[in-house]
């Protein structure tokens, strides 16, 4: 503004300091939201790089939770304490199944909700939200008592069955989500280019659910690995991890489950990386 | 309607009635369109357009009556074993595979060889060499519809079905589109049926018109002999404009003598469209000569009137002339006869008889007039 200087220029340096706080406002206002942002990544992301740095911590006795020495031992030897791969071994494999079983369940309860009109539809709906909604520790309980009066001897199997069904839930309102956004005329105009039912639902219809179903399958890993509570209940005396690690935390952690929980953050990322990279190939290939 | 002698594969609708729970939709169609002709149903919006489509496509089942494809009834038959493809109103493209795939979609469902040059040469022919590797989202909404119409007419079907395919181009590329269709379908020899809201559009493209109106065909045939010859008030006032006069027969002999408020006219006998008295005489602004008082009168019907406004668009200067009676009609002069008339100046209105049509004065004179277009 030539005309404004020229005319004040006696009075610039006053002019100066208001202009300063306003660059200032600036600068704060244009960086408020990565400042924000950082704090808030900072705040999720602090007690995974403790599980990281404690993995490659050798602690001087088991109740201390200090980093006292830099070790590349935990790594080297995971399964070194007690029974803990045995249990991730569990763990693994009930996650891996209860991950089927619900995602195969869920995912036909959602094309039932979503795609046919049946009586009880609006039931059935609302019925779904009650195991995510009821306290794990009563499902838990309630669960243990209704095995119990079975007479169904508790382990593996009832640990399963537990996860199956509040997996369920998860998983049919992922892939609702996703199939009432999906555009019916597009399978109508499917059946229009002569493909059968099956077709459609092969070349349309599970190619655009697919990523409802795959973030429901991995929703209900995640749940089935982690879950303590309902377990706990219904496990008799077979081990899953985390109650392994609830065992262990009376008499001290071994380094060794951050190890495991370093790499199942490490599996995690890497899945996220690759199918980021996919993505940005198919961009560039199609730009 | 003709409807007993069917040949080859002419496309028949037999009482064909799409009820929505309470809703009639679409009511008692009878319709014969036959094999290789340009057909378009024409009508505003809501009047059952898309619900013909879909019953024919086989997306929606009829509540009652029958869809034929020459001899055979394919009411009930599954939408992939119909000889008939459809450009969806909303394109429904697949998102998830690219261009290519989406045209070829049809053709590999039916294990048909040589897709690629198949392909190739119908992206050309819509002008979309080049996007075969390009994603739906990644098109404009004009280049997504001539997807639309590729991936329909690469299957070479009996009956291709448009609803509304040229809506979302521009004047031009909709101009171009609409020789490029015509052209198609004389070569190829399908039939189309061609839904859309634009009457030129209708005009330019269809051999035959059906003009719909809530659920029911008010009138079809030509576009000429729509134009020129309406049938109702409705397809007078939504195929272009009309004025409509309110008159009593007062004579009828070889042609009717009918009276408008004191001006004896003459209306053609094969023009009217009704045995009553009572008539809604009809005729178009561009058939009407408009001199001033004093000059001599070129046609035999004639009213006298005053100009109340004039604008002049280039091709034509069109008039609004109020009458004795308080009507408004309206003239388009062509700007070659030039009369000179202006706002304020005593006129007399006088046209052919034989471009003189009557209806029946049972039916609301408004009905189908233009509300600028609400939607497309
Ligand atoms: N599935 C449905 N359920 C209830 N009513 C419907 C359904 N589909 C269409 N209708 C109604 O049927 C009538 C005709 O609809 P249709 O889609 O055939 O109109 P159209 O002539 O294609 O209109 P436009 O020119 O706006 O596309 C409309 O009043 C609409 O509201
Ligand atoms: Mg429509």
């Amino acid at each position: 503004m030539p005309t404004a200087t020229s005319t004040r220029s006696p009075s610039q340096p006053v002019l100066k300091t208001p202009s300063q706080i306003h660059r200032a406002r600036v600068w704060f206002r244009s960086h408020l939201i990565l400042l924000v942002g950082i704090v808030v990544l900072g705040y999720m992301f602090l007690p995974v790089f403790v599980v990281v740095a404690l993995s490659f911590n050798e602690p001087k006795s088991r109740l201390t939770y200090t980093f006292d020495k830099f070790t590349f031992n935990n790594w080297l030897h995971p399964c070194q304490v007690g029974d803990m791969c045995t249990a991730v071994g569990t763990s693994l494999k009930i996650g891996i199944l209860a991950t089927i079983g619900a995602t195969l369940i869920g995912t036909l309860m959602a094309f039932a909700i979503v795609r046919h009109r049946f009586r009880g539809r609006a039931v059935t709906n609302l019925l779904v939200f009650l195991p995510m909604a009821s306290p794990e520790v009563v499902m838990g309980s309630s669960l243990l008592t209704l095995f119990v009066a079975a007479k169904f001897p508790l382990g593996f199997w009832t640990i399963l069955i537990a996860h199956i069904m509040f997996c369920i839930s998860f998983v049919v309102v992922t892939v609702k989500a996703r199939l009432a956004g999906l555009d019916p005329r597009l399978e109508q105009a499917a059946m229009d280019l002569y493909a059968d039912e099956w077709q459609t639902f092969r070349r349309i219809t599970l190619p655009l659910v697919m990523p409802g179903i795959v973030s429901a399958a991995l929703l209900a890993f995640s749940l089935s690995f982690d879950d303590f509570i309902v377990t706990n209940f219904n496990s008799g005396s077979t081990v899953t991890f985390p109650m392994f690690v609830w065992g262990a935390a009376q008499r001290g952690i071994p380094p060794q489950v951050n190890v495991i929980g370093t790499a199942m953050f490490l599996f995690a990322l890497t899945l996220v990386l690759i199918s980021q990279l996919l993505g940005a190939r198919r961009r560039r290939r199609l730009g | 309607m003709a409807q007993a002698e069917s040949v080859g594969g002419d496309l028949q609708l037999v009482h064909l009635t799409k009820m929505f729970a309470t809703f009639t939709a679409v009511d008692d169609l009878n319709l014969v369109i036959p094999k290789g002709s340009f057909f378009a149903l024409l009508g505003p919006s809501g009047c059952g357009k898309t619900t013909t489509l879909r019953m024919v496509a086989g997306l929606e089942e009829p509540t009652s009556g029958q869809i034929m494809i020459g001899e055979k009834d394919i009411s009930f038959e599954r939408p992939y074993r119909r000889p008939v493809n459809t450009v969806f109103q909303s394109y429904a493209l697949f998102p998830h595979l690219d261009i290519f795939e989406n045209v070829a979609f049809g053709l590999r469902r039916r294990k048909v060889k040589e897709v690629k040059s198949q392909v190739e040469a119908i992206l050309s022919l819509v002008e979309l060499d080049g996007f075969a590797r390009r994603m739906p989202a990644q098109l404009s909404g004009g280049q997504q519809q001539r997807v639309a119409l590729a991936r329909a007419l690469i299957n070479k079907p009996e009956v291709l079905l448009l609803d509304e395919p040229l809506g979302a181009l521009d004047l031009k590329l909709r101009r171009q589109m609409q020789i490029e269709l015509k052209r198609i379908q004389v070569e190829v020899g399908i039939t189309f049926v061609h839904v859309t809201h634009d009457q030129e559009e209708a005009m330019t493209m269809a051999d035959t018109i059906a003009v719909m109106n809530g659920g029911k065909v008010e009138q079809m045939g030509s576009p000429t002999e729509l134009y020129e010859n309406p049938r109702t008030t409705f397809v007078a006032n939504f195929l272009g404009q009309s004025n409509l006069i309110s008159g009593k027969v007062f004579e009828r002999s070889d042609d009717l003598g009918v009276e408008l408020y004191g001006n004896r006219i003459r209306v053609p006998r094969s023009r009217t469209s009704s045995n009553s008295d009572s008539l809604w005489v009809g005729v178009r602004p561009e058939k009407i000569n408009i001199t001033l008082a004093d000059r001599p009168i070129p046609a035999a019907n004639v009213i006298p009137g005053v100009v109340t406004d004039a604008s002049y668009i280039g091709v034509s200067t069109q008039y609004l002339v109020k009458t004795a009676w308080s009507e408004e009609l309206m003239v388009f002069e062509q700007n070659l006869l030039n009369s000179g008339a202006r706002p304020g100046d005593s006129v007399n209105l006088s046209w052919d008889p034989a471009h003189t049509f009557a209806l029946d004065a049972n039916q609301d004179v408004d009905a189908g007039v233009e509300v600028p277009e609400a939607d497309s």
